[in-house]
């Protein structure tokens, strides 16, 4: 924790900048009026409290190596999140965090990286890639595929276009419907996979996104012969107390915001695609 | 013909072909380049084809009176395009054109088949890939069709 307060007691943040990344998806950077340390690590979560209309939990999509601020990219779906976008600038919300598990990035030293995320589940990966990126020379190949709906809800646009500059990172991209102006990949993000280079007996795989894009992924992982046990999946669930108490996130016999949201694949893979849970 | 023997016994759709099928295979195949903009085939041509893509990128595409040509999906280096050679009536259902310049090996499908039908080793074998290929894309169409992407509450 970098609160030295209790975990459920909210700390004041102030809103420095506002972001619009798609039409309904926005950047929020938070600074701490007492110029609080955030450090975090690549995955784990924070709860966003707009006082009088609740509270919710976001992923961090900062840099983690940077720790003078917060950054949390949302999509504005729910009531919170909806009200989060009307806000504007020096609008103070509560922050309680961070929280969870974390990507495998420093037990990935060595390995091929694949980062494969599907929509808004690139900002939970974008901690991971960051980390992976400031410290390139400790890691083999680096690849990320991403899928997005449309052209139109591609996040990070001007990052992406830095990414693929690099001769260091191999970035495809692919939509599921093109419109007449898109020159690149169109499917889904599980084609991609047959694209990249990578080797699979050597790859750690870091996924996120809906669900049933991590399911069928993770088959076509293990399928090119990725490990099973190298293989890690960010999952969401309505989280409340972020500790493990409230119950709310119980997925099975794991609570989510505790033992999660980062979850090897094996660990969670009896669960993964069960309607009751 | 050496050459393209090589180029099919590199190809993950021939792994573990034997020597005798390649070569029979090879028999059927061509190197054929597409340029930006040019179609590989339209909907509803005979069907006498396939390609192994070597470089490029191509669109697989349908037309509709009311949202014209729409991309179903995008098909790159070392991915198969084509599997109504082998099925009747021998019919593309879709158009396919290339968004950059493309290079391919293209597998004559009339010649393929009679050599299946006279091999039916062979014939197996091929109907087992492309049936790989198929399910494949059947996955990938009902996972564009979910939309799974949508904004959910």
């Amino acid at each position: 924790m970098f609160l030295s307060s209790p975990s459920m007691i909210p700390q004041l943040f102030s809103i420095q900048n506002i972001k619009n990344e798609t039409r309904d998806t926005f950047t929020l950077e938070l600074v701490s009026p007492d110029k609080l340390n955030i450090s975090f690590h690549a995955g784990q979560f924070m709860m966003l409290y707009v006082f009088g209309i609740g509270e919710v939990p976001i992923s961090i999509s900062g840099n983690p190596t940077k720790t003078t601020k917060l950054l949390h990219t949302i999509r504005a779906v729910g009531t919170v999140t909806k009200q989060l976008k009307t806000m504007k600038r020096g609008d103070v919300i509560g922050v309680r965090g961070p929280f969870g598990s974390h990507w495998p990035v420093d037990e990935s030293q060595g390995k091929d990286i694949l980062i494969v995320a599907g929509g808004i589940g690139l900002a939970p990966l974008r901690p991971a890639l960051l980390y992976i990126l400031a410290y390139r020379q400790r890691y083999r190949k680096v690849t990320l595929l991403y899928g997005t709906r449309t052209a139109d809800d591609l996040l990070f646009l001007s990052e992406i276009e830095q990414w693929r500059a690099r001769l260091d990172l191999d970035v495809y991209i692919t939509v599921d419907r093109s419109s007449k102006e898109w020159r690149g990949n169109v499917g889904v993000v599980t084609t991609l996979i047959s694209k990249a280079t990578f080797e699979p007996s050597k790859t750690v795989a870091m996924i996120c996104g809906p669900e049933i894009m991590m399911r069928f992924v993770s088959v076509e992982l293990q399928r090119c012969g990725v490990l099973v046990e190298n293989i890690f999946v960010s999952l969401e669930r309505n989280m409340k107390c972020a500790i493990g108490l409230c119950g709310h996130c119980q997925y099975g016999n794991i609570f989510v915001c505790k033992d999660g949201p980062v979850f090897a694949f094996p660990k969670i893979q009896h669960l993964f695609g069960k309607r009751e849970l | 013909m050496e050459t393209l023997k090589i180029i099919l016994a590199e190809h993950p759709f021939f792994k573990d072909f034997e020597a005798k099928h390649l070569d029979l295979i090879a028999g059927c195949a061509s190197n054929v380049k597409f340029n930006p903009e040019k179609f590989l085939f339209r909907e509803g041509e005979e069907a006498n084809k396939f390609y192994l893509i070597r470089s490029g990128k191509v669109a697989v595409e349908m037309y509709g009176t009311e949202r014209g040509s729409i991309t179903i999906q995008t098909i790159g280096r070392g991915e198969i395009l084509g599997w109504s050679w082998l099925i009747p009536p021998y019919l593309w259902h879709f158009d396919a054109h290339a968004i950059e310049l493309t290079r391919a090996i293209a597998l004559d499908g009339k010649c393929l088949r009679k050599k299946c039908e006279k091999d039916s080793t062979l014939g197996y074998k091929l109907m087992k890939r492309i049936a790989y290929i198929m399910e494949n894309r059947l996955q990938a169409t009902r996972l564009q069709l979910l939309d799974m992407y949508a904004a959910t509450e």
